[in-house]
């Protein structure tokens, strides 16, 4: 302890003084940073436009539309297709067609078609439509949580705990989301250890995955190496999967640090559908496109084939009259 | 890496929208102000290929210089560096190309014949004691070759540093380069020019260049070019974007703690000046995301 301050000599644990001043983690620590040369060998892209793109859009898509969608997506070498959502349609009327949309899509046997469930009921309407994978979404965020889905972050994983209990019995696996993980909309930073510790509860309730979200698109590389340094300091780096918003350009760039720090799931969206309802005017998801077209570049496997991705994003474009946020599906159209 | 410098590049030279010398003139005032220590005033080629830079001079007169702020300006050849330093530049810049068709196809010679034509400028600059700035585009690709051999980029490279460039800045010019390729090819250039003397200049045509940019952080390079506002789309690729937006890069370096001197509002500001000017909405993501509209 010979260069630290007198003042902090006085602690007799690190937890407690890390607690007090999270500054001084950084003395007491060995930070990891990202592995500038080692990237993982495969990685698997979580396709959530058909749900978490489409949810953003303004206008309303037809049922059939949606069913082609993720028809063609289906075709591109994707492995998981997040299908739609079994909320209330009171609250998110895009998705209203639930039932219809996972009856009428063509279930290829290597694909897996996740659908997000919030609570019991939605989970049971799931499971009668034919669901096999469902997903429950929490906050790192207090603010956010009660506004977003109206409870405590605490009551929200009461509730997933009713849904990852019937799934257990189902034989369903469950996903876990937690949002605002690099900042939220409300309260603005959002400490590491508030991510790690919803994390860690998604994880313990039986989810296999948790996908870590910047919702707001907010983070860099830097939050995103600090975030991930505290989170795979307490989980396994396999369960964790980065969904990061593109809304301040950032999100390659926070993808390519996760995938240094060992994360090797990616969500992303297809033509980066779905804006940010934060920020208008302002971009959202990350458009599959150009993650796939980086990940090929590098060498890194993901089983995709970016023309036929970019086929079903001209698709879906097209159908809802907006041009695509992808700049690979942009500078190959030209 | 705790310091990296931003060099604004001038690409109004790629906005089909012809500019009036005062808004070039207040634009340039507005990034000095914003804190950019180099800012790329114009070029002196013959305005016959580029009319947008018709006002060279005129603008170059008409900048009011802030301290310990550079204003380079491109002189592809002998007769354009007379003219730029006639006009008052204080340091100017080469462009190489790391590919035959691309030189061909761009400046009408082979890469050899063009390193030849600025040893003449380099001579003249070295008279005058006239800092020069190499420029090797297609680093990570080419228009017409299609993929670049990192070592070509290399020698290309070396030889304008041995003439006598301070910096050389490594374009991917029509943005396909990713992470893997960068660092392939910075390995090879560092092996022939000392890393503090190497700059990125990424183009966003495929949404890569900030990730890009990052890698070549992480392998030692500290000077970034960027355009504010994203401006200047790919010739090569209709309606596709071109360079990589000043407030982006600046965002993510602020977020990694790097320390750049460039207020990002000041930097908005300037971006939507221009965006105005031009009428056309902005290429930058930041931009786009603190505008509420």
């Amino acid at each position: 302890m010979g260069n630290v301050p007198t003042t902090v000599k006085q602690y007799l644990d690190c937890g407690t003084l890390v607690g007090d001043f999270p500054w001084s983690s950084w003395l007491l620590e060995e930070k990891k940073g990202p592995d500038v040369r080692s990237f993982p060998d495969f990685v698997k892209i979580v396709e959530v436009g058909p749900r978490d793109g489409l949810q953003n859009e303004k206008e309303m898509v037809p049922t059939e539309v949606k069913i082609q969608l993720i028809d063609m997506l289906s075709q591109t070498g994707l492995s998981v297709i997040e299908a739609t959502s079994f909320v209330s349609s009171k609250w998110v009327a895009q998705m209203a067609d639930h039932t219809e949309v996972l009856k009428g899509i063509n279930k290829l046997p290597h694909v897996r078609y996740p659908v997000l469930t919030p609570n019991l009921q939605g989970f049971q309407t799931a499971v009668e439509a034919g669901a096999t994978d469902v997903a429950v979404f929490g906050s790192a965020s207090e603010t956010f949580s009660k506004r977003n889905i109206n409870c405590s972050i605490e009551e929200s994983m009461q509730r997933f705990e009713r849904v990852i209990s019937a799934a257990k019995q189902a034989g369903i696996p469950v996903r876990g989301y937690v949002s605002c993980a690099l900042g939220c909309p409300f309260e603005g930073a959002v400490q590491p250890t508030q991510v790690t510790k919803v994390v860690k509860r998604l994880l313990e309730l039986g989810c296999y995955e948790v996908s870590l979200g910047d919702t707001t698109g907010v983070g860099t590389a830097g939050s995103m190496a600090a975030m991930l340094h505290a989170v795979t300091a307490e989980v396994p780096v396999h369960t964790l999967a980065v969904h990061c918003h593109d809304t301040y350009g950032q999100a390659l760039a926070n993808i390519l640090t996760a995938l240094q720090m060992g994360v090797s799931v990616v969500d992303s969206s297809v033509a980066g559908l779905g804006g940010c309802p934060y920020a208008k005017g302002a971009s959202g998801n990350v458009s599959t496109e150009d993650v796939v077209y980086m990940l090929q570049g590098m060498g890194i496997e993901t089983g995709v084939d970016l023309s036929k991705v970019i086929e079903a994003g001209e698709f879906i474009c097209r159908a809802l009259n907006r041009p695509t946020n992808s700049k690979v599906a942009r500078a190959t159209k030209a | 890496f705790n310091w990296v410098m931003c060099i604004q590049n001038h690409c109004i030279i790629y906005e089909s929208t012809l500019v009036p010398a005062e808004v070039k003139i207040r634009l340039i005032d507005m990034l000095s102000e914003a804190g950019l220590p180099v800012v790329e005033a114009t070029s002196f080629v013959s305005p016959k290929w580029v009319p947008q830079m018709a006002d060279q001079e005129e603008v170059m007169r008409g900048i009011h210089r802030k301290n310990g702020v550079n204003y380079p300006v491109l002189t592809p050849n002998l007769k354009g560096y007379r003219a730029a330093v006639n006009a008052g530049a204080k340091e100017v810049a080469i462009f190489g190309a790391a590919s035959e068709l691309f030189s061909k196809k761009n400046i009408n010679c082979s890469v050899e014949e063009s390193l030849q034509r600025f040893e003449e400028v380099m001579t003249a600059a070295k008279q005058d004691g006239i800092p020069v700035r190499g420029y090797v585009s297609c680093v990570l690709g080419c228009p017409y070759e299609g993929k670049v051999s990192a070592a070509k980029v290399a020698e290309v490279a070396k030889r304008l540093y041995s003439m006598g460039c301070y910096e050389i800045s490594l374009g991917d010019t029509i943005g396909v380069g990713t992470p893997g390729g960068m660092i392939e090819m910075l390995e090879a250039v560092k092996k022939e020019v000392p890393v503090q003397a190497l700059a990125v200049h990424c183009h966003d045509t495929y949404g890569q260049a900030l990730a890009n940019i990052l890698v070549a952080l992480q392998n030692g390079v500290s000077v970034v070019d960027s355009s504010v506002s994203g401006l200047g789309g790919c010739p090569y690729a209709q309606g596709a974007s071109g360079n990589v937006a000043t407030e982006d890069v600046v965002y993510m370096l602020h977020g990694l703690g790097i320390h750049t001197g460039v207020d990002l509002h000041k930097l908005m500001d300037a971006g939507s000046y221009i965006c105005r000017s031009l009428n056309r909405r902005t290429s930058s993501k930041v931009a786009q995301a603190a505008c509420k509209l």
